[in-house]
């Protein structure tokens, strides 16, 4: 017997939404010079929902410079009353997260219940986290009275537009840094409202300086002489631009890039909980996320039972709009996010896997696309070597431990991976073996501000969070 | 009997994949010792015809390295200190051999380039006792919101290319080298341009101190012929820049960056001073691993 669900959808009239909004330099709005502006659109609509302005490169030199006009009274407070800035923004984002969240899904697409349970409360947790590291830098191992950078150039994307803005400014105001954050061109409205929020806590002008557009100004940012460090997360291809222009300058550079992430499923493993665990791993915000779980490694003799009960589980999921609170997937992010996801998942059909969704009905405005897997791809297939960032998952066999290993490995990328058996020694071995950043044994997409994040190889260099974070911030 | 007896030169060869290979390219270069006078460099007395590595030598070094990897990673932090430890052994018992190198390689009197030699076992010493030791440094037990264990460990980050020091031949090189071993990386290195001798020898010591084969690959010849291959590599992971200048650095940088490798800048080094622990943690990967608590 099959339930309906009623409509249930959160309050849109929670979050105030301007027809536009300026860039945010030195603790003001403005224009951007020349007047250029952007639309920003609703994803699961097209609905415009505002439009940004579009920074020049003399708007981009102009934040650098109240950055750094900024720097020197900033990094020269003391650590206690960094940390109490940073305790306020954490408070007045836990104060506003209702309105954060509903103001994400509408620029996003993401689920209401992603927003509001999972980014919203780790974007809190990650400035708390930070906090309380800022008066506390002579214990954290590098050494006595570490010093700042000086400027930094951040660059974030769409997927967790709050989030990752929390996991770039929280450790660089913590260590005294001051910024200039670049929002991605799809997502930039929580970032404007995050300029709102330091203007609220009283944070000091020039501390923090958020610049809108497109690629262009985040390469005018990164190349600027001005900044002293660069941190960016978004593609590999695009990291590997970056790390060609800082070469041969004394920028510090972090990275957190893509990944093909193998979810590793070993035939002793609860297969409920294993499913959940690869929905979790590859559905999680449309699939786009860096550490998604993208290929599944089945242990052969499990692999039939794995998939029926997969997608058994699949054709539960509910695709639609981002506010409704039973919403599971909502929508892609952009119409060229979708493309790319289409034409690679069609790469997966021309080049031999069979494609699987549930039936799904989709909306007809905005951009979807229903949860699908593919099964008999091969490590050959573009399917199982190229980030999708969508809701697609490969499907791939294994017979033994060291043939999961090779598999997983088998990838430039090396950002995450999952582990799924009963057996503690099989872990272990597995997690050791395994050339990632990130092993999340019998659980998932699991986050925490004092959890060290990041990758090996193509995956990016540095980490963000926990003590490990405060390296890309201090000058050792 | 004679009392004037011909010595028996010594034919300097690479060290590769645990073996004492001529180039693959038949080249050698002339190699001399360094006069005191400013300036005067290459002016000195012929010393050898060391290789002079091609490419191919230096992709060839790349594999040996990557082959070893798994081996060397995967050893207990012990053993691994244990190794170091006895390669500082077998260079105390050359510390002559080694002082009359480094001293016509840098010019220096018998008694500095003595004491380069036996700050250079000292070195060892001291990074073979990090082995099991950085791991407590440099990872952490993350409290994190919910019923999870979460670790985070360092790991070595996997083939590594040194381009030891130009100008501190053997000391430098040491320097440079240990940290880079001591985690489980392995190591493909540019020696020292014009001064490879006694790195080269190094590879004699390294070869009797139970360190498996291509864990340490040593490569004499032109720094700019052979750096930018190992910069360019797909299969290098990381890139030490010691012994590159500014203009050929910043190339280097711009190579590496085709597959990210982790690159560590030249800059003003006291060979002589303290080393710290920023070497050691160059070439670390962090890995976070999570499980759920429960019964």
């Amino acid at each position: 017997m099959a339930f309906e669900y009623a409509p249930a959808p959160e309050s849109r009239a929670v979050v105030d939404i301007a027809p536009s909004y300026g860039l945010f330099i030195d603790g003001e709005f403005g224009e951007a010079t020349g007047g250029k502006v952007f639309k920003t659109l609703s994803p699961s609509s097209e609905e415009v929902l505002s439009e940004v302005a579009h920074a020049s490169a003399e708007d981009v030199d102009r934040a650098v410079a109240a950055a750094r006009g900024a720097f020197g009274t900033w990094s020269a407070l003391p650590g206690a009353e960094r940390a109490k800035y940073l305790f306020r923004i954490a408070r007045i984002i836990q104060e506003r997260s209702r309105e954060l969240a509903v103001l994400e899904s509408l620029d996003n697409g993401k689920p209401i219940r992603e927003s509001r349970d999972a980014d919203l409360p780790l974007v809190a947790a990650h400035f708390f986290y930070y906090a309380g590291w800022a008066d506390k830098l002579d214990h954290a191992g590098y050494g006595p009275d570490p010093k700042p950078l000086g400027v930094a150039g951040q660059v974030i994307p769409w997927n967790f537009p709050l989030l990752m803005l929390a996991w770039k400014i929280a450790p660089a105001l913590a260590c005294g840094n001051t910024v200039v954050l670049k929002p991605a061109e799809t997502t930039p409205l929580s970032a404007l409202f995050f300029a709102g929020i330091c203007r609220q806590a009283g944070l000091p002008r020039g501390v923090v300086n958020i610049v809108t557009g497109d690629g262009s100004t985040g390469a005018e940012l990164v190349a600027h002489p001005g900044i002293d460090k660069v941190a960016f997360t978004g593609s590999t291809e695009v990291g590997k631009a970056i790390a060609r222009t800082v070469a041969g300058t004394d920028k510090r550079l972090t990275l957190e890039l893509g990944g093909k992430a193998a979810n590793i499923v070993f035939d002793d493993a609860p297969i409920d909980q294993a499913v959940e665990g690869v929905v979790n791993g590859i559905f999680f915000n449309q699939g786009h996320v860096c550490c998604a779980g993208s290929r599944l490694l089945v242990q052969e003799s499990v692999q039939e039972e794995l998939l029926d009960a997969l997608k058994r589980r699949m054709a539960t999921l509910r695709v639609g709009d981002p506010l409704d609170k039973n919403t599971d997937i909502g929508a892609i992010n952009s119409a060229e996010q979708l493309a790319r996801i289409k034409e690679l998942a069609d790469s997966g059909e021309a080049e031999g896997a069979e494609r699987w969704a549930p039936a799904c009905e989709l909306p007809s405005a905005g951009y979807w696309f229903a949860p699908t897997l593919f099964t008999g791809v091969t490590q050959a297939h573009r399917i199982a070597r190229e980030e999708i960032f969508g809701p697609v998952l490969s499907v791939l066999t294994f017979r033994t431990p060291e043939e999961a290993v090779a598999k997983a490995n088998n990838t430039p990328y090396g950002l995450s991976a999952g582990i799924w058996t009963e057996k503690g020694s099989r872990i272990l071995w597995m997690a050791s073996k395994l050339r990632a950043g990130v092993i999340w044994s019998n659980t998932f997409n699991k986050f925490d501000p004092a959890s060290p994040f990041g990758g090996y190889k193509e995956s990016g260099f540095g980490r963000e969070g926990g003590r490990h974070g405060l390296e890309a911030y201090l000058n050792v | 009997m004679s009392d004037h007896r011909l010595n028996v030169l010594k034919t300097y060869k690479l060290f590769v994949g645990g073996r004492f290979p001529r180039s693959e390219s038949g080249r050698v270069y002339e190699v001399t010792a360094a006069t005191s006078a400013p300036g005067a460099a290459g002016q000195g007395d012929w010393l050898a015809n060391a290789p002079l590595s091609s490419r191919k030598d230096a992709r060839d070094a790349v594999t040996a390295a990557r082959k070893a990897f798994g081996g060397w990673s995967g050893a207990t932090a012990y053993n691994r200190g244990q190794v170091l430890y006895r390669i500082a052994e077998m260079l105390e018992g050359r510390r002559e051999q080694f002082a009359a190198e480094v001293a016509a390689a840098e010019g220096l009197s018998g008694a500095r380039a003595a004491a380069q030699v036996d700050a250079a076992v000292d070195r060892w010493v001291w990074y073979a006792g990090w082995s099991d030791k950085v791991a407590q440094i440099a990872g952490s037990a993350n409290p994190v919101a919910g019923p999870y264990f979460n670790l985070s460990t360092p790991e070595p980050t996997g083939v590594v290319a040194v381009l030891a020091p130009q100008e501190s031949s053997f000391l430098g090189l040491v320097s440079v080298l240990a940290p880079v071993v001591v985690t489980g990386n392995t190591a493909v290195v540019a020696t020292s341009e014009k001064a490879p001798l006694p790195a080269l020898s190094l590879g004699e010591v390294l070869a009797t101190s139970d360190l498996p084969g291509g864990v340490v690959n040593l490569l004499s010849g032109r720094t700019a012929e052979i750096a930018p291959t190992l910069a360019a590599h797909q299969d290098v992971n990381a890139i030490d820049l010691a012994g590159a200048d500014g203009a050929l650095a910043a190339d280097l940088e711009t190579a590496a960056a085709d597959n990210l490798k982790r690159v560590l800048r030249p800059q003003p080094v006291d060979w002589s001073a303290d080393p710290g622990t920023d070497r050691l943690l160059a070439f670390l990967e962090t890995k976070t691993v999570w499980h759920p608590m429960g019964v």
